[in-house]
């Protein structure tokens, strides 16, 4: 009798079968945003935790019109309850419409402790899809990894880890109001294993292409595909999102926009083998790059892609990654080609929008370009929304010709696989990852032989008794007359009963979370010390920038020597680049700072409570006020004053009070005789430019001219800029200075309160 | 001009000639014939996905019945040497189990510790003939 997994059983006859065992979700513990995440709480009692299966989970409300501010978005979803909007959001009430697609942050420093600390981070700036890079030499381990062993650019993925990080998301769903998929990597000589602790851990995303394993991993492709058989249908039944990983080829190939055809064939493989094993076509995800970048004419070569795949797979999802291949040190290049990988994007469609962080190509990922990443994201496809209304793909011409070539060239990659004697066949001769375009052939691709690499000769022939008593399993399965459901025979499997699951907690005891978080105890007690950080807690790394006036090879090392001369440990250039040949070199350089600094010992300055809107209002109303404004000096900077005084933009005009605009570059003593003669009751100077602190030379000059005219105790005197700072304008001889950020209630709640105090109330 | 203009002369010829049954194709029908030949090339793969096992297989299969990744992999090394694995790893544990009277925990647990195994190999004998 031979049963496959949808003729298996259904979730309904398991049920009745071993009882509904679904366990709850967490109420012990919930997140504060004002206290960091304690991984000792998510830690603690983690053998009994169980998060439910969790099948992957598409933003909800998107594709309907969304009023969000002053805007109508035609692209977005459901919004987030609690976030941090983009820095330019200040200029629209600090609006965050959220996009339509999944948003993907990859995130593995090697600490799976510091690691959740940032995916509360990317949250908070809009991801809802987690993926966890394991180590690289996790694939050729015959076996689940256990415990909690540090990893070097990405992390030994085990069930500690994955349900540490689970419990952790939970709680961090939670917060910001949006459930987030967690996602990591089925491949690998234990690939099923390792497919079954993900469903049984609540992970909803995972990478699985038997291709990886054979082309990139060097396993055995007979294995290869016998465990993706079976690791498929358990994806089938945990509702997990496959991705898959022909973008692997373009990474590899040595001139990525020859390898389009043979992209399409590999998607191709992969995606109907799935379906095969029961994957349901939405639940197929395509892991799409655009091939080239910057400075070739990236987007004329590589949209006629984009349409060609989206054409063949009109049936699966496609997650669209960004292009590394040609990312060099350079955060703000890397930044632009996933810009332009966007636009493509939105041009044509994306299910789920990847995230690659701008720093890749220096080190392994921080802390913040992981959010700056995520901010890429949500700043482009916010720009870029509804533009399909008014732009579109003109197929008739190039484009319509490119299309057509790369999907015939795709169709004839395929007919020689077949004509050379099967998939087998063709990787033997180096089919894949050939440098050419197809159908021309270098003949420099990667061969792998049948009988060769790791797990070769590990297939064994199932008997006509073999039974596997579990509720999902591929292919032949004599299960006994008696039952009904294959796992009836054990009382229901791991997935039915998860109160099953053996949990091992940690099989090395000198490298493992509970050493490392001994190791930075004094930080996790004492949340008020602070030392630098960019991946693991309080690692202690800053980053200088700096122009030496130099050629770049004095330049790296004169950049060491600053960093000693500044006490830095450990001092590295992460990036140079020359701005001329002699003129200069710009540097950025990491370096370790070996102090702690107490928050509880620093001196705050004082928040100044501002009064209510209808507070002001009233008392303006009793008593009248006039001001006079001016940006002063040579300065032609208008739109921060104008913010402040106008009523559109909030500004104090709105409170009632009255004003005189004199303009930009306003003389000091003109802008001092309109108060005298307006009988204002303030003066509101605007100062931008702030070289040799001109700024606060002008507000020292208001203050003499007020003093000289006799009218110094009748004025109230505020300056205002992006570079000026309370303190120092109240000594430079202002009652008030108002920096970067502060809007007209802020200004308008001073000028109640100061006048109040002049008048002696 | 082109973009890739180095390789084109050849590329084009070579793709030229061999697309010339292509050419007739409407997309749709090209799209159809895509699909068709990517069936042809994994039905054999999914074909050896039915009838064989692993041991990578045959630990999933351990795990989901409650055994750790330490008791699976011992278990299967187990049934490898002893050249039951055609019938399944689990299959030994639950016909064990059944036999003694154990639970298939326990079964499972006792075959890590290398016990049972003479009774494991009789009973596929048994089951054979």
């Amino acid at each position: 009798m031979n049963k496959y997994p949808e003729k298996c059983c259904s979730d309904n006859t398991l049920n009745q079968l071993v009882g509904n065992v679904v366990p709850a979700r967490e109420t012990k513990i919930a997140l504060s945003p004002d206290e960091r995440l304690d991984i000792r709480k998510i830690l603690d009692g983690l053998e009994n935790y169980h998060s439910p299966r969790r099948p992957w989970h598409w933003r909800e409300e998107s594709n309907e019109p969304r009023k969000i501010g002053d805007f109508t978005y035609y692209e977005t979803s459901k919004p987030l309850e609690q976030s941090v909007p983009l820095p330019g959001s200040r200029g629209f009430g600090f609006i965050d419409p959220q996009p339509d697609c999944v948003i993907t942050t990859e995130i593995a420093s090697g600490r799976f402790e510091d690691d959740v600390r940032r995916m509360r981070m990317a949250a908070w700036h809009g991801a809802d899809h987690i993926m966890v890079i394991r180590t690289a030499g996790q694939s050729h381990i015959d076996s689940l990894l256990e415990g909690t062993t540090q990893g070097i650019g990405g992390i030994p993925v085990t069930r500690k880890q994955c349900r540490a990080t689970r419990r952790a998301l939970d709680l961090i769903e939670d917060e910001v109001g949006r459930p987030i998929n967690f996602h990591s990597y089925v491949s690998g000589v234990a690939g099923p294993d390792i497919a079954v602790m993900f469903v049984e851990e609540g992970v909803s995303g995972v990478h699985q292409d038997p291709q990886y394993n054979v082309l990139y991993r060097n396993i055995n492709m007979l294995r290869s595909y016998v465990d993706a058989c079976e690791s498929k249908a358990i994806i089938a039944y945990g509702g997990q999102l496959q991705i898959d990983g022909a973008h692997n080829a373009n990474a590899t190939a040595m001139e990525a926009w020859k390898v389009m055809p043979e992209l399409m064939v590999q998607h191709a493989i992969n995606t109907i083998f799935s379906v095969k094993c029961g994957i349901k076509p939405e639940n197929i995800a395509l892991s799409s790059v655009p091939p080239t970048a910057p400075p070739a004419p990236c987007m004329r070569l590589d949209l006629p892609y984009a349409v060609a795949l989206r054409d063949f797979f009109r049936d699966y999802k496609i997650r669209a990654q960004q292009n590394t291949k040609y990312m060099e040190s350079e955060t703000r290049e890397a930044t632009v080609t996933h810009t332009l990988n966007m636009v493509i994007s939105r041009l044509t469609s994306a299910d789920i929008q990847s995230t690659i962080t701008p720093d890749e190509g220096r080190n392994v990922p921080w802390h913040y370009f992981n959010v700056n990443a995520c901010n890429t994201a949500r700043q482009s496809l916010a720009g870029l929304d509804g533009v399909r209304q008014m732009l579109e793909v003109k197929r008739d011409g190039p484009l319509g010709e490119r299309v057509r070539e790369i999907k015939e060239s795709a169709v004839l990659f395929m007919e020689e696989i077949i004509e050379t004697g099967g998939y087998y066949s063709a990787v033997e001769q180096g089919f894949f990852v050939d440098s050419a375009e197809y159908p021309e052939r270098r003949g420099d691709g990667i061969a792998r032989q049948v009988d060769g690499g790791i797990g070769n000769d590990s297939l064994y022939l199932r008997a006509n008794d073999y039974f596997a008593p579990v509720c999902v399993h591929f292919g032949n399965n004599n299960i006994p007359p008696q039952f009904e459901c294959a796992s009836e025979a054990i009382g229901g499997d791991t997935f039915q009963d998860p109160s099953k699951i053996q949990f091992i907690d940690e099989l090395d005891e000198n490298d493992n979370v509970n050493v490392r978080i001994e190791e930075k105890r004094k930080y996790y007690d004492h949340p008020n010390l602070i030392r630098p950080e960019v991946e693991f807690l309080a690692d202690g790394v800053i980053v200088l920038t700096m122009m030496l006036a130099c050629d770049k090879r004095h330049a790296e090392v004169a950049a060491l020597a600053i960093g000693e001369k500044m006490a830095l440990a450990d001092c590295e250039v992460i990036h140079s680049q020359v701005m001329h040949p002699s003129e200069g070199t710009y540097i950025e350089m990491k370096g370790k700072v070996g102090f702690d600094i107490d928050l509880e010992k620093l001196e705050l300055p004082e928040i100044i409570e501002t009064l209510s809107e209808k507070e002001i209002r009233a008392d303006i109303h009793a008593r009248p006020m006039t001001i006079v404004a001016a940006t002063v000096g040579e300065d032609e900077h208008s739109v921060g004053l104008k913010e402040i005084i106008d009523i559109k933009h909030g500004g104090i005009e709105g409170f009632g009070i009255k004003y005189h605009y004199l303009g930009t570059s306003c003389p000091i003593d003109k802008l001092v005789d309109s108060a005298i003669e307006t009988h204002a009751d303030a003066i509101l100077i605007s100062t931008i430019i702030s070289h040799n602190n001109i700024h606060y030379d002008n507000m020292q000059k208001l203050a003499n001219t007020c003093i000289e005219k006799g009218v110094r105790d009748q004025l109230i005197l505020i300056a205002g800029g992006t570079q000026v700072v309370h303190e120092t304008a109240v000594e430079s001889g202002m009652d008030a200075g108002f920096g970067r950020g502060s809007s007209g209630i802020d200004v308008a709640s001073f000028l109640v309160n100061k006048r109040r105090e002049m008048q002696g109330e | 001009m082109t973009d890739t203009n180095k390789q084109d002369t050849v590329k084009d010829s070579l793709f030229e000639e061999r697309r010339k049954h292509l050419v007739r194709l409407s997309d749709e029908e090209l799209y159809t014939y895509f699909w068709e030949l990517a069936e042809k090339i994994v039905d054999p793969l999914v074909e050896a996905g039915k009838i064989y096992t692993t041991p990578a297989i045959e630990r999933s299969v351990l795990l989901r019945m409650g055994f750790s990744s330490l008791e699976a992999q011992a278990i299967v090394n187990g049934v490898m040497e002893h050249n039951l694995i055609p019938h399944g790893a689990g299959n030994v544990v639950w016909r064990l189990s059944d036999k003694l009277g154990l639970s298939v925990r326990d079964a499972g647990l006792a075959l890590t510790e290398g016990k049972y195994w003479e009774d494991a190999v009789i009973l596929f004998e048994e089951v054979a003939s």
